[in-house]
């Protein structure tokens, strides 16, 4: 689960990280008053969305006075803001975030991730800020310093303190950035976290150490303990299918194509999409319905795929094991009678009792394409789609 | 032989009494699995399907000899579970788990490092189906089935796509000796590389169809130990040719975070170790048949 970057600040403030001042804002007029609240006579205006590389696609905006913020703030808010991250579709501003601007006298890079070759957490530092960490691996590797720590024991003050030398920070700062690099790995782990990056961690002229952009997820399987975080999730950043689908229990991920997918478990909805793309269709979605793939699962998939306007064909794949085909041909047909479907439909049914699912689906009155293997679904829904558009 | 288990092989099934349990246990008990008992805390001394059920694993270890057990205990309270059947005794716990936290995988994993190599518990999973070694033992969920005996290896992370490679070895009258399911998760128990090594030292086994998908090192890893330790040929899938980079895929561990972990990188890098590859998810049966063929001429 993703965050917004105020929310991130806010949560890393908790463990001492310093940050600029600021304030979050829903109306022109309430970034204004904002704006004279938080003082000073330059400002930083930030689009809230979930996507780095906001800069680049003018969600920030730097401001003189406070009416300027106040046009800012009109500027943003409702804005579509489609960056290098959030693909073509782009993601609404519904928040600003007002910060005082400061002035920058070095820039660096802070990252925290589970390192899944070790399976330890590595904090990933570099003095090349601003720059995206791919961009920095790819442009300045020998600038980026990489640590290890060992969940059990957690981070020491003398790991924390080799970083800081490494970054090459003034020696009265030292202490200060240990203790800001110390902060983020108590919060990667106090609140299940899988990443936490600060880009940049500045020192600022007056010589303070601030977070002046930063990012947090979360992991899923450990929101059930973290309320505190289950709380931030902003659903209105998310793509509205996928919302619609996680709330159902179903696993889904919307994307560019137009046949849409219903398979039972993950590595086999991997697998038939990427049949598709070798019988040159691109798919619509990934979903997985869960290795039951049942009735109730089944409806919930029709529906969340029908209402997708990019889907032109729909392929079904489904793999029964300790359930049997005719269960599910006989699940696929009760959804139908509820969800009404206006386009090809491909099913191929595999496993336990194939044949007695696929007379039934015969018999029954739904109008489908019959597949037998993965690459045969997958030609079907591709010349299925051609003949669509002749 | 078979890795893991054999017909003999003394299981016993944590969370034993839950719904999900005693239904995998009845259809483990159908296919033949030795099920001695389960633990569920706190009902200790009752029957449930005609099986003792134990307070602490320690108990059940010492009642019935277990050496394996089977988890379906839900994610808050999985991780606990797994070190607890790590310091009974057990020497292959499955979990079958989906959902316990990457923080709580690598606490397991440091527990288990207080073991010597001699006395640690194997851990397969979590978010897996288990173990099957067709015609002696099933510590898993599939559907026993559409798994005949024979002599192919199979390790897969998912659980439908280890099925359809089962059947579609099954349809070449191909058999297998053990198929092991290593999970979706991003920190999982054993690795397709530890799975490997146990393959290349079973004599039932011939040669080893590895089911892998997008996200983290382990299937590069599992490349490069092939070259290096292994005479039996490894046949690859790789899934998620289409996932787009920084996405989950259904499996918590199936994402393109880094450099090497997308479907195209992978299968260069199994390539350049040696592996023969399944250039698709339809033909991994065929694939394997003509290596097997192939290695007899």
């Amino acid at each position: 689960m993703d965050i917004h970057e105020y929310q991130a600040k806010k949560i890393l403030a908790g463990f001492g990280i310093g940050i600029p001042r600021g304030g979050i804002a829903y109306s022109p007029e309430n970034a204004e008053y904002k704006a004279r609240e938080i003082g000073g006579s330059k400002w930083v205006v930030k689009a809230q969305v979930h996507s780095g590389a906001r800069g680049k696609a003018g969600g920030i905006i730097i401001c003189n006075s406070a009416l300027e913020v106040a046009q800012a703030t009109d500027k943003l808010l409702g804005k579509k803001l489609v960056t290098k991250q959030t693909g073509p579709q782009g993601k609404i501003v519904h928040r600003v975030y007002i910060e005082e601007a400061t002035d920058i006298k070095k820039e660096l890079y802070l990252g925290l991730v589970f390192d899944r070759s070790s399976e330890c957490i590595m904090v990933v530092a570099s003095t090349e800020g601003g720059m995206s960490v791919e961009e920095i691996s790819k442009e300045k590797p020998e600038s980026i310093i990489r640590s290890k720590i060992e969940a059990a024991v957690g981070i020491q003050k003398f790991q924390a303190r080799e970083i800081a030398f490494g970054l090459g920070i003034d020696s009265k700062l030292i202490s200060r950035t240990a203790e800001v690099i110390v902060g983020c790995y108590r919060a990667f782990s106090e609140l299940d976290a899988t990443m936490v990056e600060i880009n940049p961690l500045v020192i600022s002229k007056d010589e303070h150490i601030l977070a002046l952009d930063c990012k947090m997820s979360f992991d899923n399987n450990a929101l059930f303990r973290r309320n505190q975080v289950s709380e931030l999730r902003d659903k209105a950043q998310e793509n509205p299918n996928e919302v619609y689908a996680s709330d159902r229990g179903l696993n889904y991920v919307s994307l560019e194509g137009n046949i849409g997918n219903i398979i039972n478990g993950a590595g086999l909805a991997m697998a038939s999409m990427d049949m598709i793309k070798l019988a040159g269709g691109e798919p619509a979605n990934f979903l997985d319905v869960g290795g039951g793939a049942t009735p109730e699962k089944m409806v919930k998939a029709f529906k969340l795929i029908s209402q997708d306007e990019k889907v032109k064909v729909i392929l079904v794949n489904i793999f029964a094991g300790i359930n049997r085909c005719d269960w599910v041909a006989e699940g696929i047909i009760q959804a139908l009678q509820k969800i009404k479907i206006d386009m090809p439909l491909v099913i191929r049914l595999a496993g336990t009792n194939v044949e007695k699912g696929n007379k039934i689906l015969k018999e029954s009155k739904i109008k489908y394409i019959e597949a037998s293997t993965l690459e045969d679904a997958a030609n079907k829904a591709v010349a299925a789609l051609k003949k669509l558009k002749n | 032989m078979s890795i893991f288990i054999d017909k003999k092989t003394n299981i016993i099934v944590q969370g034993f009494t839950g719904k999900f349990g005693s239904f995998h246990a009845e259809e483990m008990i159908k296919y033949g699995t030795n099920i001695v008992g389960g633990v569920t805390p706190g009902k200790g001394g009752q029957k449930h399907l005609g099986l003792p059920v134990f307070n602490t694993v320690k108990d059940a270890v010492k009642k019935t000899g277990a050496v394996a057990s089977i988890l379906f205990v839900p994610p808050e309270f999985a991780a606990d579970s797994a070190m607890e059947a790590a310091d009974a005794g057990i020497k292959t716990c499955v979990a079958i788990t989906d959902g316990i936290p990457s923080h709580d995988m690598i606490k397991i994993k440091r527990y288990m490092r207080r073991y010597s190599k001699k006395d640690k518990m194997t851990l397969i999973g979590p978010n897996c189906a288990g173990v099957i070694s067709p015609g002696k033992s099933l510590l898993g969920i599939m559907p026993g089935h559409i798994y005949m005996e024979g002599k192919v290896g199979i390790i897969g992370r998912s659980g439908t796509l280890g099925y359809e490679a089962a059947q579609q070895l099954k349809n070449l009258n191909i058999g297998i000796s053990t198929s092991v399911g290593i999970g979706g998760d991003p920190i999982n128990g054993s690795s397709f590389k530890d799975i490997l090594e146990k393959f290349e030292e079973d004599d039932q086994t011939e040669a080893v169809l590895m089911i892998g998908e997008i996200g983290g090192p382990q299937e590069a890893d599992a490349g490069r130990f092939a070259k290096e330790n292994m005479k039996k040929p490894v046949i690859a899938y790789i899934a998620g040719l289409t996932a787009p980079k920084g996405r989950v895929m259904g499996h918590a561990g199936a994402i393109v975070s880094a450099y090497g972990e997308s479907a195209v990188e992978k299968v260069e890098l199994l390539k350049e170790c040696g592996v023969i590859i399944s250039k698709n998810p339809s033909v991994m049966g065929e694939t394997v048949k003509l290596t097997i063929n192939g290695k007899k001429n």
